[in-house]
């Protein structure tokens, strides 16, 4: 197969493939993907200079260089309590939707579940409800009970929201894994338990960790939700910048922005590297 | 990401695996205890209890939130742009992503890798910076704008925020990896033996294209179309935030009802509305769907 980017040669003796971009000439399908590829990427960069700009309106190119915004951010005990507030809702979904989401793909790809094509699909159609709807009627319930503003309703709401996530990523390396190894273990003499932690889970580990880091993602960048359901007691770090976004457009939205924006690629790199180890 | 020459004799090994050694019924009503009781709880109760309520009065049941939606222009009017802007943004994310899962599939190595995370980075990355972000480059004094003044291009500031054009063009930006990602993994699943075959059976490129890849991979096209278009339909963050009042669109209304106008029934009914209308497209496409389990997050 040819490498298009790099364009070597066709060899003429060997037949192969020829490539719809060769007729298309490859100079333009090129520029086209890399358009497409650059419309995808750089629009979202523009917060990181903006973040660093040294006027209080927006500037492009920003003309000095300052760190005013984010310090206005870490002082701001708004900003800080919205944030703990996230990590916090974020780190607890990340434990509760891991767990939850694993023994459910566990019962389901590896168990006689009686209505497995029910439970799959239930798992799966938190992804697929408009979120809109989900966040209404999800206010609709909680409101009553006073669980709006509050961690505790959080943290139903965004498991409910984040485990499919980790439904499908643990199911997916649950499906790759060779069960017999876990009945070479308990030939050997493990215990059910025993054969389960030193055996299953150290194998399916890289797609439990990156159900995780996805559900903590789905938590922490999650924001229609957390728009209806945050109150004055409790609000994340979502609804405040929606709110500030409405009513003061300051770069410090830029600076939060970046911030946000350094997180997911921390833990997209993470993912990354645990599923290219995984393959080798 | 599962290449298809794996696929065959895993499945194979699996099934004899799982009958000898398989979870009990018991057991596995166990594991999956908590995420069942999870999604009955926070999940089909407040759907079920939000469809309830749009039909709910004190004395019995009503249709009037319903009627409503169809007797007021505005709401049918509102209903027919949600539709309409979902479809476009549904086309436009299949043009521009059709041939970046293509390069994407044929550039092997680390041009292949660098442009899938290229469509990662942005799947993960917050709706709601990249809406600020659009908000930056579209406002009035935002940056385009200042590029083409400062350029000369213009005189005038041009009004592109609050338009549905931004709307159109944000969201296709929020959508886009939606879209791309099936395609690459269902043209990835393709054997490139195959168009090989065709070219030796005599097709020339553009032929082989259009009558061997693409219709392979249509099966990704629909999951990635029925997956953008459905996230479209709710999508509430970008169109709150780049949309006018000229642009309203389905969930912004719906949360005007709630937050503004504390109408939850007649919110509840336009919320039903947008959930029947998703849930027509999923039974009726249910088989491309059940692709889109394929789909690759990471």
């Amino acid at each position: 197969m040819v490498d298009i980017l790099s364009g070597s040669p066709a060899s003429a003796r060997r037949p192969r493939s020829a490539p719809v971009e060769a007729v298309l000439r490859p100079l333009f399908f090129a520029a086209v993907v890399g358009a497409v590829v650059f419309f995808l990427i750089l629009p979202t960069l523009v917060v990181i200079p903006v973040s660093f700009g040294s006027a209080s309106y927006i500037e492009f190119p920003p003309r000095g260089f300052t760190l005013k915004w984010y310090a206005d951010y870490f002082r701001d005990p708004d900003w800080m309590a919205a944030t703990w507030f996230s990590l916090k809702i974020a780190v607890s979904t990340t434990i509760a939707a891991t767990v939850i989401g694993t023994l459910g793909a566990l019962a389901m790809v590896r168990g006689r579940l009686p209505g497995k094509e029910f439970v799959q699909v239930l798992a799966l159609s938190p992804m697929v409800v408009p979120h809109i709807v989900m966040a209404v009627s999800i206010y609709l319930v909680f409101a009553p009970i006073g669980l709006t503003g509050n961690f505790f309703g959080f943290l139903v709401a965004h498991t409910m929201l984040s485990v499919p996530y980790v439904v499908i990523t643990v199911s997916a390396v649950l499906q790759r894994f060779d069960a017999t190894l876990e009945l070479a273990a308990q030939n050997c003499g493990a215990t059910r338990t025993q054969a389960f932690f030193w055996v299953v889970l150290p194998n399916i580990l890289p797609g439990v960790a990156a159900g995780g880091v996805f559900a903590f993602l789905a938590s922490f960048d999650e924001a229609t939700v957390a728009f209806f359901i945050s109150d004055v007691g409790g609000k994340t770090i979502t609804r405040k910048m929606f709110e500030d976004i409405d009513f003061n457009l300051t770069p410090v939205i830029a600076a939060v922005s970046t911030v946000i924006m350094l997180i997911s690629l921390v833990l997209m790199t993470g993912v990354q590297l645990l599923q290219s180890r995984k393959q080798r | 990401m599962s290449s298809s020459a794996t696929k065959v004799p895993r499945r194979t090994l699996l099934l004899d695996a799982a009958s000898a050694r398989e979870y009990s019924t018991g057991l596995s009503l166990a594991l999956a205890a908590p995420l069942i009781v999870l999604l009955a709880l926070a999940f089909i109760y407040p759907v079920g209890k939000l469809v309830w309520a749009s039909f709910a009065t004190n004395a019995g049941y009503t249709a009037e939130h319903y009627l409503r939606i169809l007797y007021e222009p505005l709401y049918l009017k509102i209903l027919w742009r949600t539709i309409s802007i979902a479809l476009l943004v549904t086309v436009a994310s299949f043009l521009l992503g059709y041939p970046v899962a293509y390069a994407a599939n044929r550039a092997k190595g680390k041009w292949g890798l660098l442009m899938i995370v290229c469509v990662l980075i942005p799947l993960w990355t917050s709706v709601l910076v990249r809406s600020y972000a659009w908000i930056l480059l579209l406002q009035r004094k935002g940056i385009i704008n200042n590029l083409l003044l400062e350029g000369g291009f213009i005189s005038t500031p041009l009004r592109m925020i609050y338009t549905e054009g931004a709307v159109i063009v944000a969201m296709t930006h929020v959508l886009l990896p939606f879209m791309i990602l099936p395609i690459f993994s269902s043209l990835k699943s393709i054997p490139p033996d195959l168009a090989r075959a065709a070219s030796n059976l005599g097709a020339g490129p553009v032929q082989t294209f259009f009558r061997v890849t693409l219709p392979l991979s249509l099966p990704g096209v629909y999951a990635g179309s029925l997956m953008t278009f459905i996230l479209a339909l709710g999508f509430y963050i970008t169109p709150a935030l780049l949309g006018g009042p000229s642009t309203l669109m389905m969930a912004t209304v719906i949360g005007q009802q709630t937050t503004e106008l504390l109408n939850w029934p007649f919110a509840s009914a336009l919320s039903g509305v947008l959930l029947g209308v998703t849930f027509l497209l999923v039974v009726v496409f249910r088989r491309t769907l059940s692709l889109s389990k394929e789909v690759q997050l990471g």
